[in-house]
C-alpha cells in the first residue's frame, strides 16, 4: 500500500491547501500522473504522483489546509483490486500487448464512474473560474439541477462573506487566499533566510554576444516566426553546458553539506503579472536541443502565468538563472534561493564599446553575474565557471 | 429618425403601396408585375390605382404561371431594368423556384461577374388568415438556404415602406417577404420617409434575461410576451431579424452576451429550419455565453390547417412563448 502527501513545494512551505481531486477512488494512476492541486503561499499547484497503484481511499477533503508530509490518499499496489470495485471493473493491465491476435469486441466500459458529469451551464462554468468559485460546492437550481449564473454569483457572494466563519463545512468554500500577500511572504521568508544563512560571493564579467547573436538570427530567418529562438535560451544553454565543467555550482547545501546534482534543472525566474515571483526547473537543460529548451520555456511561462505548474518543477531546481535584460538592466545581483548554491543573472543585451587586439569596435554585449555560495564554492571556481560561459557563447554552433 | 419630424398614421399594406409607388416615379426602369396586380389592385390590395395611376406597361398583370413571368422578371433585369414581381404567395412560388435558385441566384457567378441580375421579387407568407394548407405556409426559411439572393422579412411599417427602395438598389435578387397578416397592421411613419439598413437585426425592446430571436409577424407576439413577461419580473429582449440572409450574426451573439439564453421563434417549421440554423450558430460562436440550452418555437409540422383554433394552435403564440421563456429563466432545482 502507498501513501500520497501533502508534498514541500520549496524550502519554506509548512502546509499546504488541498484544492481539487483530479482522481477519485478506484482510478489507476500512473507515475506522473497528475492527481490532485494544491494551493500555497506561491500560487496554485498541479501535484504529481510517484506510485503506480489505484486509488484506494481519499482522507483529505477539498479544501482542507494539512501540514506538509500530511496523507492525503492511499493507493494499493498495481493490479489489487480496491475492495468497493468489482473485479469485473478492473481494467486491463497496463503492460496489455498491443496487438492481440483476434481482437474480441471491447467490453463495455465499466461502470466505475458513479460520479456524473456536473450539469453546468458554459456561461456559468466561465463564470466560475473568472471568480474563482469552485463548480463542486455550488448547488445548481436551474433545470435538471443545472448550475448556471445565478448559482455561481451567489456562491461567490456566499464565500466573500463567508471569509470571517471559521469552520466552513468541507469541501463547500476552500479558504480565500490572498496571492499578493501570500506570495509576498513566501518571497520574504526565503531571501530572509538566504541572505542570513548564505554568505554570498558576487562575480561579473561582459560576454561579447556578436557572434552568438549573428548565428542565432541567420538560424531564426529559416524558421517560423513561431519557433524562432530567444538569446534567452541560449544563455540557458551555455549556462548548462559550463555547469558541465564546473559541477559545484549546480548543487543543494543540506543539511550542512554541499550536495551536488547530477541533473541540471534550472530554475528559470519568471515574473508575474499580479506581482511577484516563481522560479520553476525547466529539467535536464544540459539533454534538451535549442528547439525543444525554447519549446520548454515558453510552455513553463505560459503554465506559470496560468497556474498549471506542477509540483516537481518547484521542488526540483538545483540552480536558478534571472534574465532581467528585458527592462533595460545591465547587471543582475541575485541573491540565492535555498537551498540551492549558485544564481546566475543576465542583464540587457546592448551595443558598447569594445576593445580587442588594439583596436576599439562596437559589439552586443551582455553582462553575466555569478551569485555563489561560499559555503560551497570559492571565486575562484566561480571564475572558471563564468570562463566557460564566456567559451560556450562565443561557439554557439555547438550549444 | 428625428423627433421634429411629421408623422402621418398608415398601414403596413398602404406603406407597401407606397414604397411601390415612390419607385415607380422616382426611377422609369422600375415596373411591376405578377398575377392580378394591375386590374384587381393585388390580392392583398398592395396595388391598388397603381394601373390607373402609371399605365398597363409599368403595371402588368400576367398569366398564372409563376415559372413564366418570374424568368421574364430576370430577363429584364438582364436587359436594363429594374422589375419588381409579386408572386401571391410563397405556396405557389415553388413554380419559380427553378427562376429564382438556377438563374436568378447563380447568373453573377456562372458569367464570372458579368451579369448581375437586379430584380425584386415580392411576396406573401405565412398563416393566420384561415388560408389553409396551399396559401399559408412559412417558407422563407427556405429561400435564406440559397447563396447568391438576399431575403428580408419586413415586420414593422417603416420597413415595409423602406426594405423595397433598399432592395432596389442592390445590384442583385432580392426577395420580400411579407406576411399576410400583416397588412392590415397600423403604424406611423414620417413622411419623409426613404430607404432603410437591409443589413442589420434591430433590438425592438431591450432586456436581461433572455434574448428572443425572431422576425415578421412573430415579432409582435414575442413583444406581446415580453410584456407579460416583464410583469412577472424577467426582462425579455426581442431581436427583429429583419434579413434572414446573410443573418446578422454579430447582433445575435451581442444579445445573447448580455442575456446568456436564447429562444427562437419563426413561423417555419421546426426541422431543418431557419431556427435550428440561428440554433447552430449561437452553439457555433457563443457557446460560452449560454447559461441555458437555445430554445426554439416553431409552427406545428402538420400541413396548416384551415379551423381557425386548429391553425391558431399550430402557430406559435405569446403565450407558448411566456411559458418556454419562465421554463428557461426560472429555477425549479
Amino acid at each position: 500500500m502507498g501513501e500520497f502527501r501533502m508534498p514541500s513545494l520549496g524550502a519554506d512551505m509548512e502546509a499546504g491547501t488541498l484544492v481539487g481531486w483530479m482522481v477519485k477512488q478506484g482510478d489507476r494512476v500512473r507515475r506522473g500522473d497528475i492527481i490532485a492541486t494544491v494551493e500555497t503561499q506561491k500560487g496554485l499547484f498541479e501535484v504529481e504522483n510517484y506510485e503506480e497503484g489505484v486509488v484506494q481511499e481519499l482522507l483529505v477533503q477539498p479544501g482542507t489546509e494539512v501540514p506538509v508530509g500530511t496523507v492525503l490518499a492511499t493507493l494499493t499496489s498495481e493490479g489489487i483490486a480496491p475492495p468497493a470495485i468489482p473485479a469485473v471493473a478492473q481494467p486491463v493491465a497496463a503492460t496489455e500487448p498491443a496487438v492481440k491476435p483476434a481482437p474480441a469486441p471491447p467490453p463495455p466500459q465499466p461502470a466505475l464512474s458513479p460520479q456524473k458529469r456536473l450539469p453546468v451551464s458554459p456561461s456559468a462554468r466561465k463564470l466560475a473560474a473568472e471568480l474563482g468559485v469552485e463548480l463542486g460546492a455550488i448547488r445548481g437550481t436551474g433545470p435538471h439541477g443545472a448550475v448556471q449564473r445565478a448559482d455561481v454569483e451567489r456562491a461567490a457572494q456566499e464565500k466573500k462573506g463567508a471569509v470571517p466563519t471559521q469552520v466552513p463545512p468541507a469541501a463547500e468554500k476552500p479558504p480565500v487566499v490572498d496571492y499578493h500577500s501570500g506570495m509576498r511572504q513566501a518571497i520574504a521568508a526565503a531571501m530572509s533566510r538566504s541572505n542570513r544563512e548564505i554568505p554570498h560571493y558576487y562575480l561579473e564579467t561582459a560576454i561579447d554576444m556578436t557572434a552568438a547573436l549573428r548565428w542565432l538570427e541567420g538560424g531564426n530567418q529559416r524558421r517560423s516566426i513561431k519557433e524562432r529562438i530567444l538569446p534567452a535560451v541560449l544563455l540557458l544553454k551555455a549556462v548548462a553546458r559550463a555547469l558541465a565543467e564546473v559541477p559545484e555550482l549546480n548543487g543543494l547545501w543540506i543539511d550542512n553539506r554541499h550536495q551536488v546534482q547530477e541533473s541540471v534543472n534550472i530554475g528559470f525566474a519568471i515574473s508575474l503579472r499580479q506581482g511577484g515571483l516563481i522560479a520553476p526547473a525547466i529539467h535536464n537543460v544540459d539533454l534538451l536541443s535549442l528547439e525543444e529548451l525554447m519549446a520548454a520555456t515558453c510552455d513553463l511561462i505560459a503554465r506559470t502565468r496560468s497556474g498549471h505548474l506542477r509540483s516537481s518543477e518547484m521542488t526540483d531546481a538545483t540552480i536558478t538563472v534571472t534574465n532581467l535584460g528585458d527592462l533595460g538592466v545591465n547587471t543582475v545581483y541575485g541573491v540565492i534561493y535555498p537551498p540551492q548554491v549558485a544564481l546566475v543573472g543576465f542583464g540587457r543585451i546592448s551595443e558598447r564599446p569594445w576593445a580587442e587586439n588594439g583596436m576599439l569596435g562596437v559589439r552586443r554585449v551582455v553582462t553575466a553575474t555569478l551569485s555563489a555560495d561560499h559555503r560551497a564554492t570559492d571565486g575562484h571556481r566561480g571564475s572558471l565557471f563564468l570562463e566557460a560561459l564566456n567559451r560556450h557563447l562565443q561557439d554557439p554552433e555547438k550549444l | 429618425m428625428n423627433g421634429g419630424e411629421r408623422k402621418a398614421r398608415t398601414t403596413y399594406r398602404e406603406a407597401v403601396r407606397e414604397a411601390i409607388r415612390e419607385a415607380l416615379v422616382k426611377d422609369e426602369r422600375v415596373f411591376l408585375m405578377g398575377e392580378d396586380v394591375g386590374h384587381y389592385g393585388g390580392c392583398y390590395a398592395a396595388s391598388k390605382g397603381l394601373l390607373q395611376e402609371f399605365g398597363p406597361e409599368r403595371v402588368r398583370d400576367t398569366p398564372m404561371s409563376e415559372l413564366a413571368f418570374t424568368g421574364a422578371g430576370i430577363g429584364a433585369a438582364l436587359g436594363g431594368m429594374r422589375p419588381i414581381v409579386e408572386i401571391m404567395t410563397v405556396n405557389f412560388s415553388l413554380l419559380a423556384l427553378d427562376q429564382i435558385l438556377n438563374n436568378a441566384a447563380t447568373l453573377l457567378h456562372m458569367s464570372g461577374g458579368l451579369f448581375n441580375v437586379p430584380l425584386v421579387i415580392r411576396m406573401a407568407t405565412g398563416a393566420g388568415r384561415q388560408l389553409a394548407a396551399q396559401h399559408a405556409h412559412s417558407l422563407e426559411g427556405w429561400y435564406a438556404h440559397i447563396p447568391g439572393i438576399r431575403v428580408l422579412a419586413p415586420a414593422t411599417c417603416e420597413d415595409a415602406r423602406g426594405m423595397l427602395r433598399s432592395a432596389l438598389e442592390d445590384p442583385d435578387p432580392v426577395l420580400i417577404f411579407e406576411n399576410q397578416t400583416l397588412y392590415p397592421m397600423e403604424g406611423e411613419l414620417p413622411v419623409s420617409a426613404g430607404g432603410v439598413d437591409i443589413e442589420h437585426a434591430r433590438v425592438r425592446r431591450e432586456g436581461r434575461d433572455v434574448s428572443i430571436i425572431t422576425y415578421s409577424a412573430s415579432l409582435f407576439k414575442a413583444l406581446a410576451a415580453a410584456e407579460i413577461l416583464a410583469a412577472e419580473g424577467i426582462s425579455a429582449e426581442v431581436i427583429d431579424l429583419r434579413t434572414l440572409r446573410p443573418l446578422d450574426d454579430a447582433a445575435i451573439m451581442a444579445s445573447v452576451a448580455r442575456t446568456h439564453r436564447a429562444l427562437i421563434v419563426d413561423e417555419g417549421w421546426r426541422s431543418g429550419s431557419l431556427a435550428a440554423e440561428i440554433s447552430a450558430r449561437i452553439m457555433e460562436q457563443a457557446f460560452y455565453e449560454l447559461d441555458a440550452p437555445v430554445e426554439r418555437i416553431c409552427s406545428a409540422e402538420v400541413p396548416m390547417p384551415y379551423a381557425r383554433h386548429m391553425e391558431q394552435a399550430a402557430l406559435p403564440q405569446p403565450e407558448t412563448i411566456v411559458a418556454t421563456v419562465k421554463r428557461m429563466v426560472h429555477a425549479n432545482g
